[in-house]
């Protein structure tokens, strides 16, 4: 009898259902193609230029102040998304109200809006005669083109993220230990902070990490609100783009190379967080 | 159509599902695939169907060599746990779908979905969604979606499994007169003994990726050769005794086992089943302690009555044997129990008719 | 959506609560929505379709979002199809790394992925010389739109797919493989209606982002109009000209086109749910109903929800 190798028998390899190879094929082409060569020609680009190089072009005081205002607006809304946005589910989740559908689909707006027409009517909304700035305004409160106008946009941008994650945890929460600590005497605030919170946390910074994610990238509506001044309202994607605009391709490629290493650090510690959560609540 | 199942092993990362198992399937058999989850029986199924590739080993059908033939090739009919039907299809379309795939003339593929219809009696609801069945109804379905291809093999993966029990014994009957009359060869996997007695020819006892035992019901009921059969097979009393000599020794009272003919004494397991004892009331005269190891040297067992429990149309008797932490269990038919109208803490001679000895395997444990 | 169960705190935490959640959905989403609508049509509907349609340019960049952003859609339905067939229905080395590469579009800025593809296509990039040489153009072209869109709404579709594949599990394409269906019969007469509801909705998401699409496809446009100009970057240059009520009508169309992909996918949504529903039904089997005599339990099923019992 010969020798039985089944690793030298091909058939015997071939999956039961088929199509691997054929969707492994698209699937690494269009990864490959659109994902991985691009980022690569990106590190690459960069890194041919060297250090010296680098820090001129990615650490001009113009590039710091652009990260620092991207930092900082990404920072205030991804925060502001996960507390309204942690709001706004457990509305959705625990109380009955005539609406509550309505509400619950409107929540998805930011999703199929294009960012332009957003940008476009935040703007238009807070200028002087808008229909919100002509009462903040005359109080001292510019919601466009300034700071307050990047953070407002990425608000919007961003709060579906921190709604949509949350509300299946809510969903789901065992409403068992809830009412147990509500019959040991907890008070509703006790009870929110030691029974609830913990559980649905780990999603909030879920929630968080995505929201903020958005908001670092985002490009389309804050051209619209910030005014784009360099050193104050001027946003690290949209100094990307005055570079490029510029030619200055190697500058160019020098900041979004930074602004890609800060949402990547960014998600990492988010996701170490998380994980650090999650094994404390086991 | 025989199958044949040469030395196959199949290991999923490190488990070892299936390790070097041999198996013959005469033409016409229905035969079981019995063992607890994660013996292998589900996963040498598959690899007959073509569903798994075996790491080694081959499969054959009449003589043929089918080892690395496609699944699609396989022309066997194949019964999911869960049935696997196509939730968007109708029961019709369901049942027609491997005769669409192959290209079947129309009127051919109504012809032959009627008549499946009407042979797994489902006439008349061929325009029905699977979702719209009982679970019986599905298991039918899956079974005539399976025949229509006109398989030389039919394969059963767990099939009463998910249906609840008065629907389970009913189609249980209905499957071995539909085989009898199809008379096709038939592979079943269950982990429910009553089910593989009371339907196979042949019953394949599997664990840990081997088999156990082969043999017909009766065979494998009567004479488990392993422990573990023994155990899988359930209801039975367990000592723990010794081997010495040619004899075993349960409670100090000797029984015959030649297997193990050697002078230095052994542990054993020593197996007892309820419906295999005897039980008698222990006469007045023998009240003590001293009178009742006399019984023993007779073959019999002095006990005391803990309780007495009823289940159908038998009568479990609880007993502890003499200077025993274990309780034994003793079953008699009602009318007996009736008649010796025993109650607790009455004394008793218990005497085995039939008993089993297993020296302890090393690599088995409970 | 599963309806709440009330809790009984006392109606006026819950009133505040309840007025907290719409003010900020009011004021942050329901307030701008509406002022694009009521900007637009501010001088009447004749303005507004003026705006539109008498603008040359303007029509170009409709007919452009109409085109790039199928074709973009189109990619990603392949490709999601695929790649969710790929990583739900085989275990092979790589496949978690794969899965995260998948998301990788959505934490990556728009603007620094279409630098990227400056870098490969643009006229000083990697493959600018021989695309020069062929006299193809990406950049500054549709085909550079099409990647770069492509490129954003790529998790879009794989995403959907995943978690509904995964659910469905692999045993109703086997039971095809097993009754001798063809890679393209199963795909296309099990696969396919299963994952149609998923499928769609993916597709859905995608087309909203494939339009509305900005900072990506501004990069590699080049911003020429009645040229390379699509509906939001036609938004933006109208704006930058100071022709705000011509902006806020194409702004208009957009958003309309946001409030139609809302309908859609509250629709599928109910759909995906109904499915989800299904299946589980199918899956716990019910078996309380019993037809008496043979064949067993052939009597009529009264219902095809789960086990009453």
């Amino acid at each position: 009898m010969p020798a039985h190798n089944p690793i030298l028998r091909s058939p015997r390899r071939r999956s039961v259902l088929p199509g691997f190879g054929m969707s492994a094929a698209i699937t690494s082409l269009m990864i490959t193609a659109l994902v991985i060569v691009p980022l690569a020609v990106l590190a690459l680009r960069a890194a041919s230029l060297g250090p010296t190089d680098f820090l001129a072009a990615a650490w001009t005081p113009r590039a710091r102040a652009a990260y620092a205002v991207s930092l900082g607006a990404s920072l205030t809304a991804a925060i502001i998304s996960s507390v309204c946005g942690l709001l706004v589910a457990w509305v959705l989740v625990r109380i009955d109200f005539p609406g509550r559908r309505l509400l619950d689909a409107l929540v998805d707006v930011p999703l199929a809006l294009p960012t332009a027409v957003a940008g476009l009517v935040y703007s238009t909304l807070y200028v002087e005669r808008g229909w919100l700035g002509r009462y903040l305004v005359p109080l001292g409160i510019h919601g466009a083109y300034s700071w307050l106008g990047i953070v407002l946009v990425l608000v919007f941008v961003s709060l579906p993220f921190a709604i949509r994650v949350v509300q299946p945890v809510l969903e789901s929460l065992d409403r068992d230990s809830e009412e147990a600590a509500r019959m040991l005497g907890a008070s509703r605030v006790q009870t929110f902070l030691q029974v609830i919170f913990p559980a649905i946390f780990p999603a909030v910074l879920t929630g968080f990490a995505l929201a903020l994610a958005r908001a670092l990238g985002e490009y389309g509506s804050v051209v619209f609100i910030s005014g784009n001044m360099p050193f104050k309202t001027e946003i690290a994607p949209v100094l990307i783009v005055s570079r490029l605009e510029e030619f200055a391709y190697a500058e160019a490629t020098a900041i979004a190379v930074v602004l890609l290493g800060m949402s990547v650090s960014l998600l990492v510690i988010v996701n170490w967080l998380q994980q650090r959560v999650a094994r404390n609540s086991q | 159509m025989s199958i044949h199942v040469r030395g196959i092993s199949k290991a999923f990362g490190t488990f070892q599902a299936l390790d070097n198992v041999s198996l013959d399937v005469p033409q016409g058999t229905l035969l079981a695939l019995l063992g607890p989850s994660g013996s292998g029986k589900t996963t040498l199924l598959r690899i007959i169907a073509g569903l798994e590739w075996p790491d080694s080993g081959r499969i054959e059908e009449d003589g043929a060599d089918i080892t690395d033939r496609h699944a699609r090739q396989r022309e066997v009919g194949f019964v999911f746990q869960h049935y696997a039907l196509f939730r968007h299809m109708s029961v019709f379309e369901n049942i027609a779908f491997g005769l669409r795939v192959r290209k079947t003339p129309k009127p051919e593929v109504e012809a032959k979905v009627n008549e499946l219809l009407h042979l797994v009696r489902l006439d008349g609801l061929g325009g029905r969604k699977p979702a719209q069945l009982s679970g019986g109804q599905r298991q039918r379905v899956a079974l005539a979606r399976a025949l229509a291809i006109r398989p030389k093999i039919l394969l059963l993966d767990e099939p009463f499994g998910a249906l609840d029990a008065k629907v389970r014994v009913e189609l249980r009957q209905w499957l071995r007169q539909l085989h009898d009359e199809i008379g096709m060869t038939s592979v079943f996997v269950t982990h429910d003994q009553e089910e593989a007695f009371e339907l196979a020819d042949e019953v394949v006892v599997m664990n840990h990726g081997r088999i156990e035992q082969r043999g017909t019901p009766d065979e494998v009921f009567e004479h488990p050769a392993t422990p573990f059969v023994m155990d899988f097979l359930g209801n039975v009393n367990l000592f723990h005794g010794r081997v010495e000599k040619g004899q075993a020794f349960w409670h100090g009272i000797p029984i015959d086992y030649p297997d193990y003919p050697h002078s230095q004494a052994r542990p054993a397991r020593v197996y007892l089943r309820p419906h295999e004892l005897e039980i008698a009331r222990a006469s007045a005269d023998q009240p003590d302690r001293r009178a009742a190891s006399s019984a023993a040297v007779a073959g019999s067992l002095p006990a005391s009555v803990l309780r007495i429990a009823r289940s159908g149309a038998i009568a479990r008797v609880s007993c502890r044997p003499d200077g025993s932490d274990t309780e034994l269990h003793v079953d008699l038919p009602v009318e007996t129990a009736r008649d010796m109208s025993l109650q607790p803490g009455e004394r008793v001679t218990i005497t085995p008719r039939k008993v089993r000895v297993f020296l302890p395997d090393p690599e088995y444990v409970i | 959506m599963p309806k709440p169960t009330i809790t009984s705190a006392n109606p006026l935490t819950h009133r505040l609560l309840v007025a907290a959640a719409v003010g900020i959905v009011g004021l942050l989403i329901v307030v701008p929505l509406a002022s694009v609508f009521a900007e637009a049509f501010a001088e009447g509907p004749a303005a507004w379709w003026r705006a539109l349609a008498h603008d040359p340019d303007t029509r170009h960049a409709i007919w452009l979002s109409l085109t790039v952003a199928p074709i973009a859609v189109a990619m990603n339905t392949v490709f999601g199809i695929a790649a969710a067939w790929l990583v739900s229905r085989f275990r092979f080395p790589g496949r978690s790394l794969l899965i995260t590469l998948f998301d990788v579009p959505f934490s990556v800025s728009p603007v620094v992925a279409g630098l990227a593809l400056v870098l490969i296509f643009g006229r000083q990039g990697l493959l600018g010389p021989t695309l020069a040489t062929l006299g193809w153009k990406v950049i500054f072209s549709w085909p550079g739109l099409v990647l770069a869109t492509t490129f954003v709404t790529l998790p879009l579709v794989v995403r959907e797919l995943i978690p509904v594949m995964e659910a469905i599990g692999p045993e109703e394409e086997l039971a095809a493989v097993s009754l001798g269906a063809s890679g393209w019969q199963v795909f296309t007469r099990v696969t396919l209606p299963n994952i149609r509801w998923a499928l769609l909705h993916g597709i859905v998401l995608a087309n909203a982002r494939a339009m509305g699409e900005f900072g990506a496809v501004y990069v590699v446009s080049g911003h020429i109009a009645g040229a390379t100009d699509t509906m939001p970057l036609r938004v933006e240059k109208l704006f930058q000209e100071y022709r705000t009520p011509a902006s806020m009508a194409v702004a208009s169309v957009l958003a309309g086109l946001a409030l139609v992909t809302l309908v859609a996918k509250f629709v599928i949504e109910r759909r995906l749910e109904a499915e989800a529903r299904e299946l589980e039904a199918a899956r716990s089997l019910p078996d309380t109903i019993v037809g008496s005599g043979t064949p067993p339990d052939a009597g009529p099923r009264t219902s095809t929800q789960g086990p009453t019992a």
